[in-house]
C-alpha cells in the first residue's frame, strides 16, 4: 500500500490469501446482472403501460417487451461462459438444491422467460394476426403458430385478452422483480464478502436494474426513431424520464446509503472497505460512477424536471443522461462484482484485476454478448413490429 | 573369458536353481508373516485399519499448534506432491506473522511457504516483538458455507463430517469460492472444477494420518478421531488449554482448531 491511501494504508499491509490473487467471477459476472437488469428495467415501462394504464407510455410499451425479451434471451450467455464445465449447465438449472441462492436460477430464469413470451403473444396478437392474412410460405406457418391458429379479433376475444395481458404482467411484476433482486442476493448472501453482505443488495441492485432498462428503452427508442427518420413522442419521453429520475435517486439514495453505513459505523471491515473505495477503486468508484455517472445525471435530470425545456433540447438531454445513467449502472456492477473481489479474505491486503482482450470472459467476448441482444432485436422486428400504426397518431 | 568357455548345461541349471529358490522364498514371504509387515500400511489412526468402516459414528478434529510451528514448509511439499497441486494454488499453506512494537501486524506467504522460510524478512523497519508462522488447510466447517451455495450439490458433506467435492459434478461456478470465508478453494486450471483440501480423506479411511500431519516434524500439526479418547486431539479439545478457532464471527464452526493462535491472527 502506498501512502496515497490515507490512514487506512497504516492499518493494511497487503498480504493476500495465496489462493485470492486471482478474481474468479470476473467481466461475464458484471455483464450478468447488467442483462437481467435491463430486461427488469425494460419490463417495468411495459408494465406501468399495461397494468397501471401509464397511457403516455404507449409508443414505448410494446417495444419494452421485445427489447426485454430480446436480453433476456441472452441472459445466460454469460453464464455459460463464466463456467469452468460449462458441457455441465444443465446440472444447474436441473439439479434441486434448495439451501444455494444460486440453483434458483434455472427456475426462476424459465418462469420469467415463459411469462415474458406469452406477454408478448398476446400483445402482438391482433398484429400477428393481420401479419398472418398477408404473409405467405413459412412466415404464415410462423405466425399461425405464433396466434395458437386463433384468428379471433372480436371485441369480447380482445377485451378477454386484456384481462390475460393484465394477468401477465402483474404476475409479471413479481417474477421480475424476483428476477432481479435474486442476483443481488446472490452477492448478498456471500458473508464472507463483507462489501458483497448487507440485506441491501438485493434492493441496490433491483432499482439500478429500473434505471439502466428505462435509460436503454429511453436511448433506443430516441436513437431508432430518430434513424429512422420518424417523430419523437414527447410525452412519452417526458413520462419516461420521470419515472427514471425516481428509480435513480432511490438507487444512488441506497448506493450512497450502504457506503455511508458502513464508514459511520466503524465496524470490522470498516478500514478495509475504506481503503478499497479509497484505493484500488478510488477511479472507477468515485470519480467514474459517484461523481462523472451519478452527480452529473441528477442535475441533469433536476434540470430537466423543474424548467421548461424546449422539446428538441430535452430529448437531447434524456438521450445523454440515459447513455450516461447505462455507463453508470455497467461501473456499478463493476465495482460490486469485480470491486468486492479485490479486497482479499485476509482482510489484510487487495488483489488486481486486469482484463484481457481474447479471453473465454475477455473484452471480445464481452463485446459479442452485448451485441447480440440487438441482433436479436433486429430479427424480432421482422417478426413483431416495433411501432404499430395506431401509435402515430398521439405523436404530435 | 572362462564365462564363455564354461558348458552351457552348468549355466543354465544353476539358473534354474536361483529362479526356484527366489521363487520359493518370494512366495513363503508372501504367505508367511515373519514379524515385520513392511507390505502393509501402518496403523496412523487406531480404530479404522481392517475394520468396518460405521461413516455415521465418526467424528475427526484437526489441531495446529502455532507454538510448534517453525515454518519448514514440509507440510506443503507433502500436500503439493500428495495431490500434485498446481503451481500457484494451495491446498494448505503456511503464513509468516511478525508483529511490530507498534503493533503493526506484517504477513507475507512467499509461493504458499512451500519454500520454507529460510531468510527473515528485510522490509520491515521497525523493532520486532514477535513472529511465528500460521498453517492454514480446510476448516472442514459444521456449518460450512460453500457446502450451503453449491447449486449442484457438488460440494458435499459427508456423514462421518468431511466437506468434500465431487470433481464429476462441479460445473466450476466458483460460488463456494466467494463463499468460504477462508479462502482454501481454487479452480483447478486442468480440470476446470473446484479443488480444495480434503484433510486427506483417502487417507484417513485407510487409517492414515494426513499427509501434512505424517510429515510434520514437529507435531504442529495434529489430527485424530474425537471418538478415541486416547487421541492426542481428543486430550487437547477436552483439556484445559485455550483453543480457537479462524473467525468465529462467521459462524462456520470448524473442525480445525488453533492451539497458541494470537488475536491478530485471521
Amino acid at each position: 500500500m502506498d501512502a496515497a491511501h490515507g490512514p487506512t494504508a497504516a492499518l493494511i499491509t497487503n498480504y493476500v490469501f495465496p489462493n485470492d490473487l486471482h478474481v474468479h467471477w470476473s467481466m461475464m459476472i458484471v455483464l450478468y446482472p447488467y442483462i437481467t437488469g435491463l430486461v427488469d428495467g425494460a419490463f417495468i415501462i411495459a408494465a406501468l403501460y399495461y397494468l397501471f394504464d401509464i397511457k403516455s407510455l404507449k409508443p414505448v410499451a410494446r417495444f419494452s417487451l421485445l427489447f426485454a425479451l430480446a436480453f433476456l434471451c441472452c441472459a445466460t450467455l454469460p453464464l455459460l461462459l463464466h463456467l469452468g464445465r460449462p458441457e455441465r449447465n444443465l446440472n444447474m438449472l436441473l439439479t434441486p438444491s434448495p439451501s444455494s441462492a444460486m440453483a434458483g436460477f434455472g427456475y426462476i430464469y424459465a418462469v420469467s422467460m415463459g411469462v415474458l413470451v406469452f406477454i408478448v403473444l398476446f400483445v402482438y396478437r391482433p398484429d400477428l394476426v393481420e401479419l398472418r392474412a398477408t404473409s405467405k410460405g413459412w412466415l404464415q406457418m410462423l405466425y399461425r403458430a405464433l396466434t395458437f391458429d386463433s384468428i379471433d379479433l372480436s371485441d369480447s376475444a380482445m377485451a378477454f385478452d386484456r384481462k390475460i395481458i393484465r394477468f401477465l404482467v402483474g404476475i409479471g411484476i413479481p417474477i421480475a422483480a424476483v428476477l432481479h433482486g435474486y442476483v443481488g442476493f446472490i452477492f448478498g448472501g456471500v458473508k464472507a464478502n463483507p462489501t458483497w453482505s448487507t440485506p441491501l443488495m438485493p434492493v441496490i441492485f433491483l432499482f439500478s436494474a429500473c434505471v439502466s432498462g428505462i435509460s436503454a428503452i429511453i436511448l433506443a427508442y430516441i436513437v431508432i426513431r430518430k434513424l429512422k427518420g420518424r417523430s419523437i413522442d414527447h410525452g412519452c419521453i417526458k413520462t419516461c424520464v420521470k419515472t427514471l429520475t425516481l428509480f435513480f435517486i432511490l438507487a444512488f439514495t441506497f448506493e450512497m446509503l450502504e457506503v455511508f453505513s458502513h464508514s459511520y459505523l466503524k465496524s470490522g471491515y470498516h478500514h478495509m472497505v475504506e481503503g478499497l473505495l479509497n484505493g484500488p477503486l478510488a477511479s472507477s468508484f468515485w470519480l467514474w460512477q459517484v461523481k462523472i455517472c451519478s452527480v452529473i445525471p441528477l442535475i441533469i435530470l433536476g434540470v430537466m424536471g423543474l424548467f421548461n425545456i424546449r422539446k428538441s433540447l430535452y430529448n437531447f438531454m434524456a438521450a445523454v443522461v440515459s447513455a450516461i445513467l447505462l455507463l453508470q449502472v455497467l461501473i456499478m456492477r463493476w465495482n460490486v462484482v469485480i470491486g468486492g473481489q479485490l479486497m482479499s479474505k485476509s482482510a489484510r491486503g487487495y488483489t488486481e484485476f486486469h482484463p484481457e482482450w481474447f479471453d473465454k470472459e475477455g473484452i471480445l467476448a464481452v463485446i459479442i454478448i452485448m451485441a447480440l441482444p440487438f441482433i436479436i432485436l433486429f430479427v424480432l422486428s421482422r417478426i413483431f413490429p416495433f411501432w404499430a400504426a395506431g401509435n402515430e397518431s398521439n405523436v404530435k | 573369458m572362462k564365462m564363455l568357455e564354461a558348458s552351457p548345461e552348468m549355466n543354465r541349471r544353476s539358473f534354474v536353481k536361483k529362479v526356484l529358490n527366489g521363487t520359493l522364498a518370494g512366495s513363503l514371504y508372501l504367505v508367511w508373516p515373519m514379524g515385520g509387515d513392511s507390505l502393509e500400511a501402518p496403523e496412523q489412526i487406531p480404530g479404522i485399519k481392517d475394520r468396518e468402516y460405521d461413516i455415521h459414528n465418526q467424528e475427526f478434529a484437526f489441531i495446529v499448534d502455532v507454538t510448534r510451528c517453525i515454518g519448514c514448509g514440509s507440510c506443503c511439499v507433502a500436500d503439493k506432491r500428495e495431490y500434485n497441486v498446481p503451481d500457484g494454488n494451495y491446498r494448505t499453506w503456511v503464513e509468516r506473522y511478525v508483529k511490530g512494537y507498534s503493533d503493526q501486524i506484517y504477513v507475507d506467504c512467499p509461493n504458499g511457504g512451500l519454500d520454507g522460510y529460510q531468510d527473515p524478512r528485510t522490509d520491515i523497519d521497525e523493532k520486532i516483538r514477535d513472529t511465528f508462522f500460521l498453517p492454514k488447510l480446510c476448516n472442514m466447517c459444521k456449518e460450512a458455507p460453500c457446502v450451503q451455495v453449491c447449486p449442484v450439490g457438488a460440494t458435499f458433506k459427508s456423514p462421518d463430517g468431511f466437506v468434500l467435492v465431487d470433481e464429476k459434478r462441479c460445473v466450476g461456478c466458483a460460488y463456494c469460492i466467494q463463499a468460504c470465508p477462508y479462502s482454501v478453494r481454487f479452480i483447478h486450471p486442468v480440470k476446470k472444477v473446484v479443488e480444495k483440501c480434503t484433510w486427506c480423506y483417502h487417507r484417513v479411511r485407510k487409517g492414515l494420518l494426513p499427509a501434512c500431519v505424517e510429515v510434520c516434524p514437529t507435531g504442529a500439526r495434529k489430527f485424530g478421531s474425537m471418538k478415541d479418547e486416547t487421541s492426542e486431539v481428543y486430550q487437547i479439545l477436552k483439556g484445559p488449554g485455550v483453543l480457537t478457532v479462524l473467525r468465529k464471527e462467521m459462524g462456520t464452526f470448524p473442525a480445525l482448531y488453533y492451539k497458541g493462535a494470537r488475536r491478530e491472527v485471521i
